[in-house]
């Protein structure tokens, strides 16, 4: 791969320097150094009644340099690349350990990466006039679905980012991550209310996959329809019930009830409400979770993590067993534990830490259709606008903002906003049908953790849960 | 690479940047310059788990070239600030600005509009980095070893922090305007774990802030407040589905004033996607319900001597006695809605400016918080909120929600896994209780409220 020579090329870094710097964060002792730099241009345009009001493009790049000395993260980082600021970033870092000087390993081993996604060529600058034209077209389809549909933004968001990674214990590293989103944001009005409608999606894809995957069309068509919906949404129920998930996105119902809590990090220290459960059955027989960076495309994959370490697929549960933990090199090593590939941090700024990648739930063998028959009374939802968990009591929310009412195994009224709270080591053990329609999202999901932003995937097949609590207003 | 071309100030580099995007064919242009430091360390089961100390700086450009039916409006923004990467970022915005449409509502502020406070904002003290690294990761240490102290079912730690940052920002515009400020800012948090008798854990955090390090709360404080805090959690358990009178904690409640605010901002306004929209001059909200942004106040979280667009900044009333005053306003939404600014322009550095709130918060009632318990009889005293569920264009309102149920006129056991739902235009009416409890803890703030009403549901 040649996504090193970048920054070998624009920033004269050389592997000289990166084991200078490597030896200057070992010299005041300390286990292990890593250095991680980081180049990301960013663009965005957004379409606003109907005319561009905004076109803008950012770059940024700098170097994070760490020092792990037993528990302890000594961290430094500079915006200014040159030999003498990294050094000196180094030396910052290097604090954290008080000891001899120990000597990194001499010579890199290169970490081999798959091909995951398209590395694009030239600038990204030349197909501005393309994105204008998805975004008109979004335009044209929202406004033209019905009479009702009052406004209509639509936006494009894309970034690539550069990353190279140099460790103490020879690990070298190098990508080049596309990311790119459009999101449809309408309103729509009748006489007595007002709604909104939004819809989006992408991956680690180029502007052809908006041709040809997901289309301006499409999302435009998502937003306007469930804006019409929720003009005539009647209140959510209150209480517990029979809760049916669709397909896809619901799937953050398992990035919030166990994904966070299967961090390593958290299981380390035993704040999570995870922790000392594997092993144990933690939820339906019917439930097997995986966690998986490798997927082609998807907002979530990486080819290499933010440590330099290769991805994977990683069993979380498996049959309803909790099988393993998310962790980076940190918490592997002193949980001695596997490594799963899953450091990451939102930029050189940021301290890596175990997150998730793309996170879902296997397919089972239920029909969809059986599913819904099978629920007297209770909630379908089948998009949510997100979700957070309070990792220590295991207590999670997730939002719907498309969901019906079932009643006597039939989909009626679409409901108002409501949002869901479970317990999860509990939630996932009421599990009682799980659809043979796995889906993923169409790619919109950003998690944030301690304050750090990243991308991410979530997916699910229709799930039903005998007993979930909705926090609507209504009966 | 090295030879940054660094002006004496950040002020004059932003004045630099705004004339070279002229000379380069703009007819307007904002230039904003930041620059920051940042020292945190956290400690955990009293050991240094992390030590982080950097700085880092940043330019943004905003180009408007007029047309025949308004400007053509760019931006870019860079971490580069070498000679090539500002070129850049001129080239950049200029050539974004030949794709975007003419807006006949763009522009910068009128003239005669710009300027700043004068005086002492009391926003920057050299103190928060006066302390050597022992001393700072000593008062990490001793909150959390406060947080941990007195009690046997005190038996882990999340860590506890103390944060210190420093920061410059400059800003200019090619209608004469320049600024420059600093800012300082200094915490320290602390977040224990405890157990109840079945294994459940609980967790819970303090914190104090301050721009000065003279003005934080002792570890000691924040570290006991936290143990409470969490202690009062274990054994928590479930209610019934019901509708019954909710009290907001003050730390909360400034959530629900955040919300009045972005239903109030210019933005969602002219769109009609709010549900406050069309409502100004009308009674929105309980009489007795006052709301102000004020970006003016000495040493505030939200203080700063000019807005994002270069106007001063001032105390708005947005709601008095419940009636809708104000929107709150910046220069494109106030002329989408054929309004003045109200000095609410908030700055990224690209992108175009957006509303942002100074120091907003709600006038104090005058209960004690205890003599709202007391009339609430039973109830539900709400501690902490988990989630985002507020649609602002039907004022929806839906959270999970975690704290201690209300007995008698008193606290009397924790309660979790619950939902707290209304609609926030009935709540507003349904505030029925305000305490005298109004603290400047962050830049939103708002005293212990009483919303009746809501349904709450469980199992």
């Amino acid at each position: 791969m040649d996504h090193k020579q970048y920054f070998f090329e624009k920033f004269g870094v050389t592997e000289r320097l990166l084991e200078r710097c490597l030896g200057e964060a070992l010299s005041a002792g300390g286990d292990y150094s890593d250095l991680y730099f980081e180049s990301v241009t960013a663009s965005s345009i957004g379409l606003d009644e109907s005319i561009v009001k905004t076109a803008s493009h950012g770059v940024s790049a700098g170097c994070g340099i760490r020092v792990l000395s037993g528990e302890r993260t000594g961290y430094a980082y500079t915006d200014d690349l040159s030999a003498d600021r990294l050094l000196r970033a180094a030396r910052t870092a290097a604090l954290i350990a008080s000891g001899p000087a120990k000597q990194p390993v001499q010579g890199f081993t290169e970490t081999r990466t798959p091909s995951l996604y398209p590395v694009p060529g030239a600038e990204a600058d030349i197909d501005i006039t393309a994105k204008l034209e998805l975004l008109h077209r979004a335009d044209k389809v929202a406004r033209g679905y019905d009479s009702r549909i009052t406004q209509v933004r639509a936006s494009y968001a894309d970034e690539l980012r550069r990353i190279l990674i140099a460790a103490s214990d020879g690990t070298f590293a190098s990508d080049t991550q596309p990311l790119a989103r459009m999101s449809v944001f309408v309103l729509a009005k009748n006489d007595e209310r007002t709604a909104q409608g939004t819809s989006g999606g992408g991956g680690r894809v180029e502007i052809d996959y908006f041709e040809t995957e997901k289309t301006p069309e499409h999302f435009a068509r998502e937003a306007a329809r469930t804006a019409l919906l929720q003009l005539g949404a009647v209140a959510a129920p209150a209480g517990e019930m029979e809760v049916v998930l669709g397909p896809g996105w619901p799937g953050v119902l398992l990035h919030e009830a166990v994904g966070h809590g299967l961090e390593a990090d958290f299981n380390r220290k035993k704040t999570s409400a995870f922790a000392g459960l594997i092993g144990r059955s933690v939820a339906s027989e019917k439930v097997t979770v995986v966690d998986n960076g490798t997927l082609k495309n998807r907002r979530g994959s990486l080819n290499v993590d933010d440590e330099g370490s290769a991805t994977q697929e990683t069993v979380l549960i498996e049959n309803g067993i909790l099988k393993g933990y998310m962790s980076d090199k940190l918490s592997a090593r002193l949980m001695k534990m596997p490594h799963t590939g899953n450091g990451r941090r939102e930029s050189y700024q940021q301290i890596p830490m175990p997150r998730m990648t793309n996170t879902y739930m296997l397919a089972g063998e239920d029909a969809p259709e059986d599913i819904l028959r099978s629920v007297k009374r209770g909630l379908y939802a089948v998009n949510f606008g997100g979700g957070s968990v309070d990792i220590t009591t295991g207590k999670f929310v997730f939002s719907a903002s498309e969901a019906y009412l079932i009643e006597d195994g039939k989909v009626t009224a679409p409901v108002r906003d409501a949002t869901l709270i479970g317990n999860g080591p509990e939630a996932l053990k009421y599990v009682s049908m799980v659809g043979h329609d796995l889906a993923l999202d169409e790619g919109v999901g950003t998690c944030g953790k301690d304050g750090q932003s990243v991308p991410v995937g979530v997916g699910m097949p229709t799930v039903k849960l005998d007993r979930m609590t909705v926090g609507g207003t209504g009966r | 690479m090295s030879n940054t071309a660094i002006s004496s100030t950040l002020q004059e580099l932003a004045t630099e940047m705004v004339e070279r995007a002229l000379r380069a064919g703009a007819s307007d242009a904002e230039v904003s310059v930041r620059e920051g430091d940042e020292f945190s360390t956290t400690v955990r089961m009293g050991e240094v788990e992390t030590l982080k100390e950097s700085g880092s700086r940043g330019i943004g450009l905003r180009v408007l070239v007029a047309g025949e039916n308004g400007y053509r409006v760019a931006s870019s923004s860079s971490s580069d600030l070498t000679p090539d990467g500002l070129e850049h970022l001129v080239r950049g915005a200029m050539a974004l600005a030949q794709v975007t449409s003419e807006d006949p509502f763009a522009g910068l502020p009128e003239p005669g509009s710009f300027g700043q406070l004068d005086g002492e904002l009391g926003l920057y003290f050299d103190d928060v980095y006066s302390l050597p690294t022992e001393e700072r990761i000593a008062y990490a240490k001793r909150a959390e070893a406060a947080s941990l102290a007195g009690d046997a079912r005190l038996v882990n730690s999340d860590g506890a922090s103390f944060d210190a940052a420093t920061g410059r920002m400059a800003f200019a515009n090619s209608r004469g305007f320049a600024g420059e400020y600093g800012s300082s800012y200094c915490s320290v948090v602390a977040s224990p774990i405890a157990q109840g008798k079945d294994g459940e854990m609980q967790r819970d955090y303090w914190y104090s802030n301050a721009r000065s390090l003279a003005k934080l709360e002792s570890p000691e404080e924040v570290g006991r407040i936290a143990a409470e805090r969490t202690l009062r959690m274990l054994d928590a358990r479930r209610v019934k589905t019901q509708q019954a009178p909710v009290v907001f904690a003050p730390e909360l409640a400034g959530g629900l004033i955040g919300a009045i605010f972005d239903a109030a901002s210019g933005d969602a306004v002219w769109r009609g996607a709010s549900f406050l929209a069309g409502k100004l001059g009308e009674t929105i909200a309980v009489p007795g319900l006052t709301v102000i942004d004020d970006g003016t106040i000495p040493g505030g979280f939200g203080t700063s001597p000019f807005d994002g667009e270069g106007l001063p900044t001032r105390r708005n009333v947005l709601v008095e006695n419940g009636v809708l005053k104000s929107y709150v306003l910046h220069s494109y939404t106030a002329r989408k809605l054929k309004m003045q600014s109200t000095g609410n322009a908030g700055r990224g550095l690209a992108g175009n400016p957006y509303t942002a709130s100074h120091n907003l918060f709600m006038e104090a009632g005058t209960m004690t918080p205890e003599e709202i318990l007391r009339q609430v009889g039973t109830g539900f005293y709400v501690t902490r909120l988990m989630g985002r569920g507020v649609n602002m264009v039907t004022g929806d309102y839906s959270r999970g929600a975690a704290g201690l149920w209300i007995e008698n006129g008193e606290l009397a056991f924790p309660v979790q896994e619950v939902t707290v739902a209304g609609n926030l235009k009935d709540m507003l009416q349904n505030i029925s209780a305000m305490g005298n409890d109004l603290m400047f803890r962050s830049s939103t703030s708002a005293p212990t409220l009483r919303v009746d009403g809501m349904t709450i549901s469980g199992n």
